[in-house]
């Protein structure tokens, strides 16, 4: 399963630089809005699923070596956001639907939590 | 094109990732001159169609600027060479088949990204160099942006990896009985804008220097959090302080206030005392020194209510994991 895939399945909208999406493979999905949980839960290279959309959760994307984040509930970034993370490589996806639903679909796709 | 900078790069993920903001600022910074084939073939008008294709068959090109007694007048290209094929006019001169009106240029000094868009907004597939509008001084086709863009992107990867290479050889190459490196950081209160750069400034550092990147995520999380404590806690802010020596990375985080009233329940996990506009932004779970306590081999939280706070964190690494003497990259796995 890889980024290309899950963009397109989930209808996801990309607000950083394209890449070659088809050609990253997250290791594995996390979910959480509490910033210290992720880090000590979220494994590296994975993929992150969270509500927050402020500059901090690239910090800790980047310190974590995460492949994505996946905002949802339509929180938007702010420009400062989406420079950092462009900044750091990390990519940011954004979707109007439930953290609930982006999990349920990321499993059924074949991600799971390590 | 020269390919092997494509398999050069594969191994620099985290700067891979950062090339298409770089080949844009790359388009800015490299100037038409720089990238164009300079004092290229020109016709005249009176050149014979089979002459041109002559020149372009044996030159390997596929158009030229027409120069009329040093004075620029058109641009002949291999569709016009088709087009007089077609109509089996081949002995006639360049001048019936050129393009002469709605003539591009662009001018030596311009940035690449000046010609990209004419590129991008026209059909051209070549464009004449001139800084006087008559006399070109070359020519450049979105091949030559190609390979200027691509062989600058190697020289800035190439640069990055002396500059790794250096730092990862920098412990061996000074002599003396106990060499250390020594980064500090000021971080502000409430700062959420800048709160987390300097754990990624860090681990930055110790890629570079060749740490094991396992090593470099954990020192990466202890420092965040310690980090974000400062950011969300402090009166004034605070100092982080790290020691990076070959064997061992300490970590040294103090600050001036209001210092933490009760240790053994601020190490109890979920216990915070953040406000709940902090919360909302995801922090204050209450797992900040848990989680640092996970990523440290030592670790040692002293602070006095109304004085302030100090938190230090050691990590040990052995023969293999250590710092800036040539360790290579071993990580396996996802």
């Amino acid at each position: 399963m890889n980024l290309a895939q899950i963009i397109k399945e989930l209808d996801l909208s990309v607000v950083t630089h394209p890449q070659d999406f088809a050609s990253i493979e997250p290791s594995c999905g996390y979910a959480s809005d509490l910033l210290s949980c992720v880090m000590s839960g979220a494994q590296h290279h994975g993929l992150w699923v969270t509500l927050q959309a402020h500059a901090n959760i690239i910090a800790v994307a980047a310190l974590l070596d995460l492949c994505g984040i996946i905002i949802t509930e339509g929180a938007a970034p702010d420009a400062a956001t989406i420079a950092k993370a462009n900044e750091e490589g990390i990519n940011l996806f954004t979707t109007p639907r439930s953290t609930f639903w982006v999990v349920g679909r990321l499993w059924e796709l074949g991600l799971r939590d390590r | 094109m020269d390919t092997s900078s494509t398999d050069d790069y594969r191994d620099l993920t985290d700067l891979e990732a950062d090339q298409i903001t770089r080949l844009e600022e790359l388009a800015y910074e490299i100037k038409v001159q720089e990238v164009m084939t300079p004092d290229p073939v020109t016709v005249t008008p009176e050149t014979s169609m089979n002459a041109v294709l002559e020149l372009f068959r044996s030159r390997r090109i596929t158009g030229a600027p027409v120069v009329d007694e040093g004075r620029f007048v058109g641009i002949i290209s291999i569709e016009d060479l088709i087009r007089s094929l077609i109509k089996g006019d081949l002995e006639a001169p360049c001048s019936r088949f050129m393009t002469s009106t709605n003539l591009i240029t662009v001018r030596p000094g311009e940035p690449l990204v000046e010609a990209l868009k004419v590129f991008v907004n026209s059909r051209v597939g070549r464009l004449p160099v001139t800084e006087d509008g008559q006399t070109v001084v070359g020519i450049l086709t979105k091949g030559d942006i190609t390979r200027g863009l691509l062989s600058a992107l190697k020289r800035d990867i190439q640069a990055e990896e002396m500059r790794r290479y250096r730092a990862r050889h920098l412990f061996e190459d000074i002599k003396s009985d106990r060499t250390s490196l020594i980064l500090r950081y000021n971080i502000q209160p409430r700062d959420f804008i800048h709160g987390g750069e300097a754990s990624s400034h860090i681990k930055r550092a110790l890629v570079r220097l060749g740490a094991n990147p396992q090593v470099a995520r954990r020192t990466g999380i202890a420092v965040y959090e310690a980090e974000m404590n400062l950011v969300i806690h402090t009166t004034d802010g605070g100092v982080i302080r790290v020691e990076i020596e070959p064997h061992q990375i300490s970590m040294d985080v103090y600050d001036y206030g209001p210092g933490i009233k009760d240790i053994q329940q601020a190490m109890q996990p979920g216990f915070s005392t953040a406000s709940e506009e902090i919360r909302a932004l995801g922090f204050g779970a209450g797992m900040g020194l848990i989680n640092i306590s996970r990523c440290v081999d030592e670790m040692n939280l002293e602070s006095t209510w109304g004085k302030g706070t100090r938190l230090r964190m050691k990590i040990f690494l052995n023969d293999e994991e250590a710092v800036g003497e040539g360790y290579q990259l071993k990580e396996t796995g996802t």
